[in-house]
C-alpha cells in the first residue's frame, strides 16, 4: 500500500501544481465590447495555439519574444486538432492568437464567430487574394500546390502540365494524394471553381477509378515518391525541401513540378487569427505585426521555403514567381465552399 | 507462500483456477446477495465519469440530427471503413491469443533456461508505442502498408495483453485435471485442453477484450500504414472538414462496436466460470522439459519482442547516424519532459485504479444485470479514439471545472477515464481471490463494511490492484491524441516531445526521446513482468 499511497501523494503534488499553473495563466477575460485600441494595456504575455511544427516556428517565438519582451506561452499542436480544440472550447478558450497551417481552419472559427477582426493597417499589408476579405484572419506565408515524381522512373518533360490527364488510365495506380488533408480539398475546390462543377465532378470521378494511392499526409506521400514506390504526388511544394533540408538536395529521388495556371498548381495560405476574447490585447497585435513584419517573412522564406505574402520580400530562391503560380479567376473567398467538395469526394469513395 | 508470489505476477484480469478453488465458492454464495449500497453508490460515481465522453458524443450526434446520421452512415466508404476495422480487430486479437497462450505457456510451464530474461522480454513490447513500432518498420520495410502491415504491427504491440495475464494464470493454475485426462486415456493435447484450457480461459478473454478494444481505437500505426479504419476517418473528420458531428457519428459507431465486444466478452466469461466452479484443487502443476522443441520455442519467444522492440529501435538509431541535421539534445528539455511524463502517467494510474476499485469490486463479488451494465459501461472508454475522450474532458472540464482547465489534473484525469478498464480486470480478480469467509470474521469482530474493505479486502488483493496501476501508468506514457489537446501549453511529454519530432522528418532529433520514452515505460511493463521478484521457476515441478 506505501507504493499506493506515494502514488496518491505525487498526484496531489500534480494536482497542487496544475492549481497553481491555472492560477497564473493568463486571464482572457477581456471584454469583448471594448474599443479597439488603447482601452486594453499590455500584460506582456500572450498565449498561441500554434498549429505548425515547434521546430519551425519556435525560434521565430523567441526571437519575437527577444524583440519585444512579450513573453509568448505556446500551445503546439497539429492545425485540424487545435481548431477541434478552440471548437470546442468557444468563448472560453485561453488562446489569444491562432496561427493555422492552413485558411480552412481559420475560415471555420470565423465562422463560428469566435475570432475578432485584424486592424486594417495590418490587413492591408497583405494584398487581396492571399487573406480573408472581411479580415477575420490574416495571410502569412504561401505555399503552392505541385505534382512530386520519381526521377528514376520518370523525366520532367514526361510530368503532365496539369492535373486533368491524370485521370488517363496511362496513370492509373501511379497517381497518390491525401484525400482528408485540406490543401488537397482546397485544389479540388478551386478545380470547381474554375471548370465548373461538371467537370470537377468528372475529374473526381475519373481520379477515382484510376486507382489512386490515398495517404493520410502530404509527407507520408512525398516520402513514398522518394522511395520508388509512387510515381506521382500531389503535395504542397515545401515538404520536397523540408526532406531536402534532412538528408541533403542529393538525396532526393523525387523532384518537382509546378503547374503555372492549373488548378492542381494553386496556392495555399497558412494565416493567424486573434481569438474573440483577445480583441484590442496589445500583445496579439503586436504578435500579428511580426508575422507580417519583414523580418518574420524572411524567417519563413529561408527556414520553412514557404512564398512570402509581404510585398517587396523575394520568395526562395529556385521557386517559380508567385506571381506565376497565382490564378486571377481564383479568390481565397471562393474556397470557403469546403463542404460541397468533402461532399463530392466522399461520393466517389475518396473520404 | 508461493501462491502469494503468483498473486503478485501481473494478472491483468485472471481468474485463475487457484482463485477459484476459494472464490469460486464465495460467488455462488454471493450470487442474490444484494451490493452494499455505499459500493453500489461508488460504483455508479466512476461508471458516470467513465461514461463522460459517451454523454458527450450522444449531445454532439443529438444536435445534428438523425438526418445527417443517415446522410453519413450512407456514405459509400463507411461499409469500408467498417469491414476494415472489424477485420482488423479480430486478425489482431486472433493472433494476439495464438500466439500470446504459448509464449505463455513455454514461460510459466516448461524448463527454462534464462526464463527471467524471457518473461522480461515478452512483456517489453508494451513499452512501445504503436505509432513508434510502425515508423520503425515502415523506415525499414518502405513498401509495408495495408491490412497485412496494419496487423503486424499491432500484433506485435498487443501481444503481452495476452501473453501476461495468461502467463499469472498458468502459474497459479493445476495439471491435475490433465493427469486425471492422461489415464483416462486421452492424448495429451487433448488432456490439455480438457484440463488447463478451461482455468486459462478467462485470463485469455480477459486479453483479448483488451487487444480487441485497442485496436478499435488505435490511430497512429494505422494511419501510418494507410489502412483505412474508422479512427482514420474520425481523425480526418476533425481535420479537414472541421465537421465535428460527422466525427461525433462515426465515433458512435466505434462505441456500438465496442459494446457488442464488452458483452460477448462478458458472456463468455460467465459461462467459463460456471464450467469452471466444479473444479478444486491444489495449485500444483508439472514443469515440461522442452527437448528437441528447444530451438522452435526459443525462435517463438524471441520473434515477438525482436520485432517489436528491437527492429524500431535499431532502425531509429541508425536514423539518428544518418541524418544530416543533428539538432543538439538539450538534456533540461529531456529531463523536463521524464518528469512530466512520470508524474502524468502515476497521477493517472492513482485516478484509474480510485474509479476502477468500486466496479472491480462490485463485479467479483456480485451478479445482476445492473452490475453487469455498470462493468461494461466502464470498459466502454477504451473502444474511443484519444481524440474523442480528449475533446469530452474539454467539453466537461469547461463546464465543470473551468479553473482546473489545461492543468495536470484534468490531463491525468483524462487518462484515468481512458484506461481504467484495464485496471478494472485486475481488480475484479484479485478481489475475487479474497474469500469471503475472512471479510465474514472481520465483520463479527466488529469492523464496519469500509473498515473490512480496507483491512482485509484491499490488503490482500494488493498486488491485483498494483497490476492495475502498473498497466494504466504504461499505457499513459506512450498517450498521444487526449495528452496534445489537454495538456498545460507548455507542458512535454515523452511521447510529444516524440511526435513533435517525427512530424518534421527529423528523426535524428527523434531518437533520443524514442530511446528515452521505452526506457521509462520499461520500468512498469518490467514489473508487470513479474520477474526479478525473486522467482526462478515453477517450484512445483
Amino acid at each position: 500500500m506505501r507504493t499506493l499511497r506515494r502514488g496518491l501523494i505525487l498526484s496531489a503534488g500534480v494536482t497542487a501544481l496544475a492549481l497553481t499553473v491555472a492560477g497564473c495563466a493568463p486571464a482572457s477575460d477581456t471584454e469583448p465590447a471594448a474599443p479597439n485600441d488603447a482601452a486594453i494595456e499590455s500584460d506582456g504575455e500572450l498565449t498561441l495555439y500554434a498549429g505548425r511544427d515547434e521546430a519551425l516556428i519556435a525560434p521565430l517565438i523567441e526571437q519575437f519574444t527577444e524583440d519585444t519582451g512579450i513573453e509568448v506561452s505556446a500551445r503546439y499542436g497539429s492545425s485540424p486538432e487545435l481548431n477541434a480544440l478552440l471548437l470546442e472550447e468557444g468563448d472560453n478558450s485561453p488562446a489569444q492568437v491562432f496561427l493555422s497551417q492552413d485558411a480552412g481552419a481559420l475560415g471555420s472559427l470565423a465562422n463560428a464567430d469566435l475570432v475578432s477582426k485584424i486592424p486594417a493597417e495590418f490587413a492591408d499589408l497583405i494584398p487581396a487574394g492571399f487573406t480573408s476579405e472581411d479580415d477575420s484572419w490574416i495571410g502569412v506565408t504561401g505555399r503552392a500546390r505541385v505534382i512530386a515524381y520519381d526521377t528514376e522512373k520518370l523525366s520532367e518533360d514526361e510530368i503532365p502540365d496539369g492535373v486533368e490527364e491524370l485521370t488517363d488510365p496511362k496513370w492509373s495506380g501511379r497517381v497518390g494524394f491525401p484525400p482528408g488533408n485540406a490543401s488537397f480539398q482546397s485544389f479540388v475546390t478551386a478545380l470547381r471553381v474554375l471548370e465548373g462543377e461538371e467537370d470537377a465532378e468528372a475529374w473526381v470521378e475519373g481520379i477515382s477509378k484510376n486507382s489512386p494511392v490515398l495517404t493520410e499526409k502530404n509527407g507520408a506521400t512525398l516520402d513514398l515518391v522518394n522511395s520508388g514506390q509512387l510515381d506521382l504526388a500531389l503535395i504542397n511544394h515545401y515538404y520536397w525541401y523540408e526532406d531536402a533540408a534532412e538528408v541533403g538536395a542529393d538525396g532526393m529521388r523525387a523532384q518537382l513540378k509546378f503547374l503555372p495556371g492549373d488548378a492542381g498548381g494553386m496556392v495555399n495560405v497558412t494565416g493567424a487569427a486573434i481569438l474573440a476574447g483577445a480583441e484590442g490585447d496589445p500583445d496579439a497585435l503586436a504578435f500579428i505585426e511580426y508575422l507580417v513584419s519583414e523580418k518574420a517573412q524572411q524567417f519563413f522564406v529561408e527556414n520553412t521555403y514557404e512564398y512570402p505574402l509581404l510585398p517587396g520580400v523575394a520568395a526562395p530562391e529556385g521557386l517559380p514567381e508567385l506571381e506565376s503560380l497565382v490564378n486571377p479567376q481564383l479568390d481565397l473567398s471562393d474556397l470557403e465552399s469546403l463542404e460541397i467538395t468533402q461532399e463530392l469526394l466522399a461520393q466517389y469513395g475518396l473520404l | 507462500m508461493q501462491q502469494r508470489v503468483d498473486e503478485r505476477v501481473a494478472d491483468l484480469g485472471v481468474e485463475s483456477i487457484a482463485a477459484a478453488s476459494i472464490a469460486v465458492e464465495p460467488i455462488r454464495e454471493t450470487v442474490g446477495r444484494r451490493p452494499p449500497r455505499m459500493l453500489l453508490l461508488l460504483a455508479l460515481v466512476a461508471c458516470a465519469i467513465a461514461s463522460i465522453p459517451l454523454v458527450y458524443l450522444l449531445v454532439r450526434v443529438g444536435s445534428s440530427g438523425l438526418e445527417d446520421a443517415v446522410t453519413v452512415l450512407g456514405r459509400p466508404r463507411v461499409p469500408q471503413l467498417l469491414l476494415n476495422t472489424v477485420s482488423l480487430a479480430a486478425a489482431v486479437t486472433a493472433t494476439c491469443v495464438l500466439v500470446g497462450v504459448p509464449t505463455a505457456f513455454l514461460l510459466a510451464r516448461t524448463r527454462l533456461r534464462l526464463r527471467g530474461m524471457w518473461t522480461v522480454l515478452a512483456a517489453l513490447p508494451l513499452a512501445v508505442p504503436s505509432y513508434l513500432a510502425a515508423y520503425g518498420w515502415l523506415a525499414a520495410v518502405p513498401g509495408m502498408q495495408g491490412f497485412g502491415a496494419s496487423w503486424l504491427v499491432l500484433t506485435l504491440v498487443s501481444t503481452p495483453y495476452v501473453t501476461l495475464p495468461v502467463m499469472a494464470a498458468l502459474r497459479a493454475g493445476t495439471t491435475g485435471l490433465d493427469d486425471v485426462a492422461r489415464t483416462l486415456g486421452r492424448s495429451a493435447w487433448h488432456a490439455f485442453w480438457l484440463g488447463t484450457w478451461p482455468q486459462i480461459r478467462p485470463a485469455t478473454l480477459a486479453g483479448a477484450l483488451l487487444v480487441c478494444l485497442y485496436v478499435l481505437s488505435e490511430f497512429g500505426a494505422v494511419a501510418l500504414l494507410r489502412f483505412p479504419v474508422l479512427t482514420t476517418a474520425i481523425q480526418q473528420a476533425y481535420g479537414a472538414s472541421f465537421n465535428r458531428n460527422y466525427a461525433a457519428i462515426l465515433a458512435t459507431v466505434l462505441v456500438l462496436l465496442a459494446m457488442i465486444i464488452v458483452i460477448a466478452e462478458q458472456t463468455a466469461r460467465g459461462r467459463a466460470r460456471r464450467r469452471f466452479g466444479a473444479v478444486t484443487g491444489v495449485a500444483r502443476h508439472r514443469i515440461v522439459n522442452l527437448g528437441h522443441w528447444t530451438v522452435p520455442s526459443i525462435a517463438l519467444l524471441s520473434v515477438v519482442p525482436a520485432l517489436a522492440v528491437g527492429l524500431p529501435v535499431a532502425v531509429l538509431f541508425a536514423r539518428l547516424f544518418e541524418a544530416e541535421t543533428l539538432r543538439a539534445l538539450d538534456p533540461v528539455e529531456l529531463g523536463q519532459a521524464i518528469l512530466n511524463t512520470l508524474a502524468l502517467s502515476i497521477g493517472g494510474a492513482v485516478i484509474a485504479v480510485i474509479l476502477a476499485l468500486p466496479i472491480g469490486a462490485l463485479a467479483a463479488r456480485y451478479r445482476g444485470r445492473l452490475v453487469r451494465l455498470i462493468e461494461s459501461l466502464g470498459y466502454l472508454a477504451l473502444g474511443l479514439p484519444g481524440i474523442v475522450v480528449g475533446l469530452s474532458l474539454v467539453f466537461f472540464s469547461l463546464s465543470v471545472m473551468p479553473a482546473l482547465y489545461q492543468t495536470g489534473f484534468v490531463l491525468a484525469f483524462a487518462y484515468g477515464v481512458l484506461f481504467m478498464p484495464k485496471a478494472i480486470g485486475a481488480i475484479r480478480s484479485a478481489t475475487a481471490q479474497v474469500p469471503t469467509s475472512l471479510e465474514d470474521v472481520s465483520r463479527t469482530l466488529g469492523y464496519g463494511q469500509l473498515q473490512t474493505w480496507w483491512f482485509v479486502t484491499a490488503r490482500l488483493a494488493r498486488p491485483g490492484i498494483f497490476a492495475g496501476a502498473l498497466l494504466v501508468a504504461v499505457t499513459a506514457m506512450k498517450e498521444l491524441p487526449a495528452t496534445l489537446l489537454l495538456r498545460p501549453t507548455g507542458t512535454d511529454t515523452l511521447a510529444i516531445e516524440l511526435w513533435s519530432r517525427t512530424d518534421v522528418s527529423a528523426y535524428g532529433a527523434a531518437a533520443p526521446y524514442a530511446a528515452a520514452l521505452i526506457l521509462v515505460a520499461a520500468v512498469p511493463a518490467f514489473l508487470l513482468s513479474g520477474a526479478g521478484r525473486g522467482r526462478v521457476d515453477g517450484t512445483a515441478s
